[in-house]
């Protein structure tokens, strides 16, 4: 454990924000399908990098194109200032944690953690002493003499998370490492992983179609879509100001309110009214564009109070559901039909309004954001 | 009603079928085999059950080159069909995509022809007149007057052919449920292409190989087909030993006497494989 602290240290402090990972250009045809399409990122030493988007997105080909399973079909992939592209797996200090494990069903787990280091020519004492280290790791000490099939799923998973940081690659990648879990575990998992990453400080690279999965472990998310990143930042970021229809759509729910620019930091929208968004949301828009709120920034007032310098919409309650720590409304204006969460903070607070009451809408203009228009992503 | 009171009983309801056609068809005729084979007399005379134990004894001093000689020839068509079979079922695995279904049928395509005729063409093949002939000729691997036919070399080739589908589908089968991430976790964690295969490919075709091994050896170990069309009584194999004994000398005691003792060489053998290769270690690897 200690020599794996200061490996992580020296790394962290030698290295500081250097990029780790850079792929340029980087296109994969797979016969007439582009699966990666002329995607350039750059991945700092250290992160925790998430690649989000849904099935057929190409964010598991780009991490294959990484741990060198594919080949691009055109483009560059540097580890560090070393061009990889073409090398096979073997010479890449690289690990992956393949979706489903991969654990070999014919060797221990003692096996299958040293299967790196035996051929790396590590013997003996040093090799005991490091699958000792990473079992130690993963909380799993004593499992060593087991096969793979006698082990839990949620074991099996460490197992593979301890089988690829025992050769302390430059790089870690995970493709979908917890889509096998139980909810429960997952959860669980994401936060043991996470700290796994603070503590040996390795660069993780994480594919996941699963936007809370992302945004628990994530520091940097690339949102992928159709071979290309939709938009690369912070959870934060990406949730609180999505640049695009899909990135708003894909991290958690919100209202789009289509309409066209009505000068400086405001938005007309198409069923009449104006809108108050940052004048840094609407920078180099034009056209027609659409008004976000997410839901839960909504506040639901009976008549007409609010706030000065708060947007308002006026509407009629159509549906409630009662969540729990929430209840869920949907509010018919003349923008359509548009959600609201209210917390069920206080006794009561879930029967505010009901269906049929009119009621406004109020909320922050800094709680805005605007995308382009387009059909998708309008959940 | 019965079934409800004593549902313990079903399970072996069930498997009475199978008992019941093991005791008619399999234990029944091996008792008359052993009975028979500790009979003494001739066919005119009759026999009788005389503890005749001289039919083993024979069996061991009169037929033993022909025992030997079996050995050889199936372990080594085994060995061969082994080598063929093994890359040829790989790349059915892993490279037939969507031809591996008519690939695997044209490793059985033989079994549509029947065993007799599929070796009767072996031996036009290798006549001495036939093409194969012919060429080595040409090419002076075998000299003016050497021959294919009526030769070691065409028994047991003969013995390969035929049992090669027996070798090549348990092999294609185990190959084929490796899940080939295992072979890329593999390559990930540091083995070259050969590394992988030796340390992750080979471990896990074990099953296959020890299946496609016996079912080979052991077919091929009481051949008579290929021997006797193929060879000279230089080539004779323990089958052809006991098919004469039986039909030509009717001396049923010796040939009930040879086929116990082929059978039990046959068990202790596979026993020995087993404990070397470790049955129990191939056939859990493949769960």
């Amino acid at each position: 454990m200690a020599v794996e602290e200061r490996d992580a240290a020296a790394a962290r402090d030698g290295a500081a924000a250097a990029p780790d990972i850079r792929l340029e250009n980087v296109t994969k045809r797979f016969d007439d399908v582009t699966a990666v399409d002329d995607l350039s990122l750059t991945i700092d030493q250290g992160r925790f990098f998430a690649l989000l988007g849904p099935s057929g997105c190409g964010k598991t080909t780009t991490l294959r194109m990484i741990g060198g399973f594919e080949e691009p079909t055109s483009g560059t992939i540097l580890l560090g200032d070393r061009d990889v592209t073409g090398l096979p797996p073997y010479r890449r200090d690289v690990n992956t944690v393949f979706q489903s494990y991969a654990l070999f069903p014919h060797l221990s787990i003692y096996e299958n953690v040293a299967f790196g280091l035996r051929r790396k020519g590590v013997k003996g004492d040093d090799l005991k002493r490091r699958v000792g280290e990473a079992l130690e790791l993963v909380d799993l000490g004593d499992l060593g003499r087991r096969k793979p099939r006698q082990l839990s799923g949620g074991q099996q998973q460490r197992i593979a998370l301890a089988r690829a940081l025992v050769n302390r690659p430059k790089v870690l990648l995970l493709d979908e490492p917890l889509g096998a879990l139980d909810l429960k575990l997952r959860k669980q998992m994401q936060l043991e992983l996470k700290g796994i990453q603070n503590e040996v400080g390795i660069t993780f690279v994480h594919v996941t179609h699963d936007q809370e999965e992302a945004m628990t472990m994530a520091d940097t998310i690339a949102v992928m879509n159709a071979g290309k990143i939709e938009q690369l930042g912070s959870p934060a970021d990406l949730y609180e100001r999505p640049e695009t229809a899909f990135v708003a759509g894909f991290l958690g729910a919100s209202n789009l309110l289509p309409g066209r620019l009505n000068g400086e930091g405001i938005v007309g929208l198409d069923g009449g009214g104006d809108v108050r968004v940052p004048a840094s949301a609407l920078a180099g828009r034009s056209g027609r564009i659409a008004v976000g709120i997410r839901p839960e920034k909504l506040r639901l007032a009976a008549g007409g109070a609010q706030a000065d310098g708060e947007n308002v919409l006026e509407g009629v309650v159509a549906e409630r559901s009662y969540i729990g720590v929430s209840t869920q409304y949907v509010v018919e204006t003349s923008a359509g039909p548009v959600t609201v969460y209210a917390q069920n903070a206080e006794p009561g607070a879930g029967q505010a309004a009901s269906p049929g009451e009119r009621v406004s809408l109020a909320w922050s203009p800094e709680a805005t954001f605007v995308v382009d228009q387009h059909e998708e992503g309008t959940r | 009603m019965f079934l409800h009171r004593h549902p313990r009983l079903i399970p072996y309801l069930l498997l009475l079928p199978g008992i019941l056609f093991l005791v008619v068809f399999f234990l029944v005729p091996m008792y008359y085999l052993g009975f028979t084979s500790l009979q003494s007399g001739d066919l005119f005379a009759g026999y009788q059950f005389t503890w005749a134990w001289d039919n083993y004894r024979d069996a061991f001093t009169l037929y033993q080159s022909h025992f030997v000689r079996s050995l050889k020839y199936a372990g080594l068509a085994t060995l061969i069909a082994f080598l063929i079979s093994y890359p040829l079922a790989y790349w059915i695995a892993f490279r037939g995509g969507r031809w591996k279904n008519l690939l695997l049928l044209l490793v059985i395509a033989p079994f549509f022809v029947t065993y007799l005729i599929r070796t009767l063409a072996w031996k036009t093949i290798l006549a001495d007149q036939g093409i194969v002939v012919d060429a080595l000729r040409t090419l002076h691997l075998v000299g003016e007057d050497g021959r294919l036919l009526a030769t070691t070399t065409a028994v047991v080739a003969g013995i390969t052919y035929n049992y090669l589908p027996f070798m090549a589908l348990p092999l294609y089968v185990s190959l084929e449920q490796i899940d080939t991430r295992l072979i890329e976790a593999a390559e990930d964690l540091y083995a070259s292409s050969v590394r992988a295969f030796l340390r992750v490919t080979l471990p896990l075709s074990l099953p296959g190989i020890f299946a496609g091994t016996l079912l080979t050896f052991i077919p091929a170990i009481g051949d008579f087909i290929n021997a006797e069309l193929l060879g000279t009584p230089r080539q004779l194999m323990i089958g052809n030993v006991i098919q004469s004994q039986f039909k030509e000398v009717a001396d049923y005691p010796q040939a009930a006497a040879l086929s116990f003792v082929l059978m039990a060489g046959i068990l202790v053998l596979v026993l020995l494989y087993a404990r070397a290769v470790g049955s129990e270690r191939a056939t859990r690897s493949a769960a």
